[in-house]
């Protein structure tokens, strides 16, 4: 924790007063104060849609905030900022969609910033190569600089866009949930390196939804809820818990909520499953109204097998059965007539159609039990299913006829969310279900699981969050190598057990 | 991965691959294809094509595209006769310079309405398309021009030989206008920042513009750079058929857009490469002489490169999205 960059004498890199601003009738920012300090590393929390993007992007000119702002930048009063101008100041973004090009190759899009520019110059294509290299070596990643980066998976996407944060020579830096989908020491670099950064007098503003992470690394915390300051409080002292209440204006509790499932009768059974160079061997049974924990690192093939399981990929050996039935699902559309739904691990490229309205993508899994007599979409019918969604996700929306990409990234999830849930599945497999959703709805979606598998839902929950599948397991296997190498009962070990087991 | 395998996968690799393979066979099932008469008089035929297919790649890759640039061709031809008309004659310099800068600016004012009114480039070039079009057979009452500036319809040869036999094969200045074109445009988009831009704004105009690129300036490069090449376009196509017939170019670009797309250009901007550019141009060239020397119909062209897309657009889906992530999963696996 640094305490140095809360002395008062530090100057400021950033303040703005009274920033607000409105879309159409959602009130995203009203009359929010941020000031960050040189070298200060500050967090940003909230709840989702609480206005922190939105904040980021006024402070490089993404959007242009109501003219009651008041922003100084180094010092300099900016009237209406743009985002080249907020560059060439020394301000770099991690941003939250990452806002990378997926056909260019990743050494580009490291050093894309160097070609940005309205007089035409001369640039040599890998020119930079060295910068971005050692760059990468500070993040403790190698990664093949000339891959298109739509070859790579999300997580390493991530890292491609921290690698061109930390290119050229920023003075301010927001991280909008940098690590997102990053392994644990992934994350760990980074955070080494948002310290050293700190040392040197760069400021960083971090946004989280993992609070321990949030209070690690920062000395500062600005809060906000529904779009208005709660306030800034110092990090020392500061715990989860009532950090969860600044944000949330609530408190929550979070204990072992297992259960002994093993007199239902299997939903799933898989045996032998093999797929090689992914995953050996596998077996275990899921019970009805049993949530099953799958943890392990990223890598180690928990996201590989739920592949297998929905049809994306043929395993090579082994056996799927599901209520006692063998299965060998094609496709993802035969897993979904099967019964099974799969909330995939990068759901903000692959579960949702990013121009389309919030409405038509809950719905689109669901089309044909929204049919009416005579055969077309009921907008009826579908109007109570959103409605009904949105209200047990509590997704906070303008109208269920905007876009997607008008909403905020862990609200898109839920969208995602509801989208599976509405196909009335019996087997629910979940890839990191909560990753960028805030605390307060991470127990609701943990609320509507639990709901959900009281009625006899089968769930398989894949996560490396040991607290998430610690406290919304029944039973946790631990996956390493491509094999399962331990089950473990919740309500027989504690987050720093699990830990050692896990990241040793 | 090494890089010549991942070359071998691109569309570019595997169009090369076709086009080998098209080229021994003609060369084995007919006499008259591999000949120096033909092979020049293919080039010839093809350079204003190349030309204005080298303009529409910077609009694809940006991730626009453009229906009207052949129109807007012919409507530079008509209004550089009135140009020179008035200079009383002009010379080939002008000439570069009066149908390039019309060219420009009948690029510019698509540039000025997508960006203005925001509207997707496909309704405004096909708006523009009609415009110019009636505009063109409106004020030239469908007249074509036969009397023309004589440096404009003189024959220029930068390549001759006559064989044995006394067949001359030559090669015309268009050819070399075209080499010139691709030249430029390669430059342009391989090795300046502002080529690099149009990548990144037709890949995600959003992460473009949040990285400070210059919308409307890309807007107005990408569109005014396919007009200059429509605009010389224009002209060459004057040297080679010696008059100026209104309706000529009309539905020439549909030709070209599909040489460049199978060349691996994506509708929806971000991809497309020069070298791309020229296999789609030669693919459909090729195709289009094939058939001809073998006697089969000329209506079995257009089936023919109604497939050759169909095929070239399911094959990249699946090998270009797909599998590398497979692949990248797979290695991550490994690790
Ligand atoms: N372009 C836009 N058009 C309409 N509404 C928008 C737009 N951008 C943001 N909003 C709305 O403004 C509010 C704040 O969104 P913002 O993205 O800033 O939230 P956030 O705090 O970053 O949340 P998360 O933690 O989920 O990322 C949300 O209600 C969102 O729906
Ligand atoms: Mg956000």
């Amino acid at each position: 924790m640094q305490s140095s960059a809360q002395d008062a004498g530090t100057p400021y890199v950033l303040q703005m007063f009274s920033v607000s601003k409105t879309f159409g009738g959602v009130r995203a920012l009203d009359d929010v104060s941020f000031e960050v300090r040189e070298g200060e590393v500050h967090c940003l929390a909230g709840e989702n849609g609480c206005g922190k993007s939105t904040l980021i992007k006024i402070v490089t000119g993404v959007y242009t905030p109501e003219p009651s702002a008041d922003i100084k930048c180094f010092g300099q009063s900016i009237r209406s900022m743009s985002p080249k101008q907020s560059r060439a100041m020394g301000i770099a973004v991690i941003w939250q969609d990452l806002a990378l090009f997926p056909h260019m190759s990743v050494a580009e899009n490291i050093a894309f910033d160097q070609m940005v520019g309205n007089l035409p110059r001369f640039v040599r294509v890998g020119s930079r190569l060295d910068q971005v290299k050692s760059i990468l070596d500070r993040l403790g990643v190698q990664l093949d600089l000339d891959a298109p980066l739509n070859t790579l998976p999300i997580a390493q996407r991530q890292i491609v866009a921290i690698a061109r944060a930390l290119m050229g020579d920023a003075r301010l830096i927001f991280m909008d949930e940098p690590n997102a989908s990053l392994t644990q020491s992934e994350t760990d670099h980074l955070l080494e390196i948002v310290r050293n950064l700190s040392a040197q007098g760069v400021a960083v503003v971090f946004v989280s939804h993992r609070l321990a992470e949030v209070l690690e690394i920062s000395s500062r915390v600005t809060v906000l809820r529904d779009g208005k300051m709660v306030g800034v409080f110092p990090t020392e002292g500061m715990t989860q818990a009532r950090l969860t209440e600044l944000m949330t204006g609530a408190s929550l509790q979070q204990t072992v909520a297992a259960r002994d499932r093993s007199a239902a009768k299997p939903v799933l059974a898989v045996e032998n499953l093999t797929r090689h160079g992914e995953f050996e061997n596998i077996s275990f049974t899921i019970r009805a109204g049993e949530i099953l924990g799958l943890t392990g690192l990223i890598g180690s093939g928990r996201t590989e097998l739920a592949h297998s399981l929905i049809g994306m990929t043929k395993p090579d050996q082994g056996a799927i059965y599901l209520q006692g039935r063998q299965i060998k699902p094609q496709s993802i559309r035969q897993a979904i007539d099967l019964g099974i739904a799969y909330v995939s691990e990068d759901r903000l490229s692959l579960g949702l159609i990013q121009p389309q309205s919030i409405s038509d993508n809950s719905s689109i899994s669901v089309l044909k039990s929204l049919l009416n007599q005579i055969g077309l979409l009921s907008p009826d019918k579908q109007g109570q299913m959103v409605r009904h969604w949105i209200n047990e996700l509590s997704i906070k929306i303008g109208d269920p006829d905007d876009a997607v990409s008008t909403l905020s990234g862990g609200n898109q999830q839920r969208v995602v969310l509801a989208k599976w849930l509405a196909t009335e599945p019996q087997l629910l497999i979940l890839d990191s279900p909560t990753v960028g959703v805030d605390v307060g709805a991470r127990a609701g979606i943990f609320r509507i699981i639990r709901h959900l598998a009281e009625n006899g839902l089968a769930i398989l929950l894949i996560s490396d969050e040991v607290t998430e599948v610690l406290f919304n397991s029944d039973r946790i296997l631990h996956m390493n190598g491509g094999r399962i190498v331990n089950e473990y009962d919740p309500r027989q070990t504690s987050v720093d057990a699990l830990e050692v087991q896990i990241y040793a | 991965m090494p890089r010549v395998l991942r070359e071998l996968g691109t569309v570019e690799g595997r169009l090369l691959f076709v086009i080998i393979l098209m080229f021994v066979g003609l060369s084995l099932s007919t006499d008259s294809f591999l000949t120096l008469a033909n092979l020049t008089s293919l080039l010839n035929n093809n350079a204003v094509n190349l030309i204005w297919a080298v303009g529409l790649l910077v609009v694809l890759i940006a991730g626009g595209i453009d229906i009207s640039f052949a129109v807007a061709a012919s409507v530079v031809q008509y209004l550089a006769v009135y140009v020179f008309g008035l200079m009383g004659g002009g010379n080939w310099f002008l000439g570069f310079v009066v149908c390039g800068v019309i060219g420009i600016g009948l690029g510019l004012i698509n540039a000025v309405l997508i960006h203005g009114f925001r509207v997707i480039s496909i309704v405004i070039t096909i708006a523009t398309f009609n415009a110019f079009f009636g505009l063109l057979m409106f004020f030239s009452s469908g007249r074509s021009v036969y009397l023309l500036p004589d440096w404009w319809t003189d024959r220029i040869f930068i390549f001759e030989h006559q064989s044995a036999s006394g067949v001359w094969s030559e090669l015309n200045l268009a050819v070399g206008v075209m080499v010139a074109c691709v030249l430029v445009t390669w430059i342009l988009i391989r090795f300046t920042n502002l080529g690099r831009q149009l990548y990144a704004f037709g890949d995600n105009p959003e992460a473009a513009r949040r990285a400070g690129v210059n919308i409307a300036l890309m807007q107005a490069l990408a569109f005014g750079w396919m007009g200059m090449m429509a605009g010389i376009g224009g002209l060459m196509q004057v040297n080679i058929v010696k008059e100026v017939v209104p309706n000529a170019l009309y539905g020439r670009e549909l030709e070209v857009l599909a040489a460049v797309v199978l060349g691996g250009a994506r509708l929806g901007g971000g991809r497309g490469s020069i070298l791309g550019c020229i296999l789609g141009v030669m693919f459909v060239a090729i195709t289009q002489n094939g058939l001809n020397l073998l006697g089969i119909s000329p209506f079995a062209f257009n089936m023919i490169i109604g497939a050759a897309i169909l095929i070239a657009i399911s094959s990249s889906n699946l090998s270009f999205d797909i599998r590398p992530s497979r692949r990248a999963v797979l290695q991550e696996a490994a690790k």
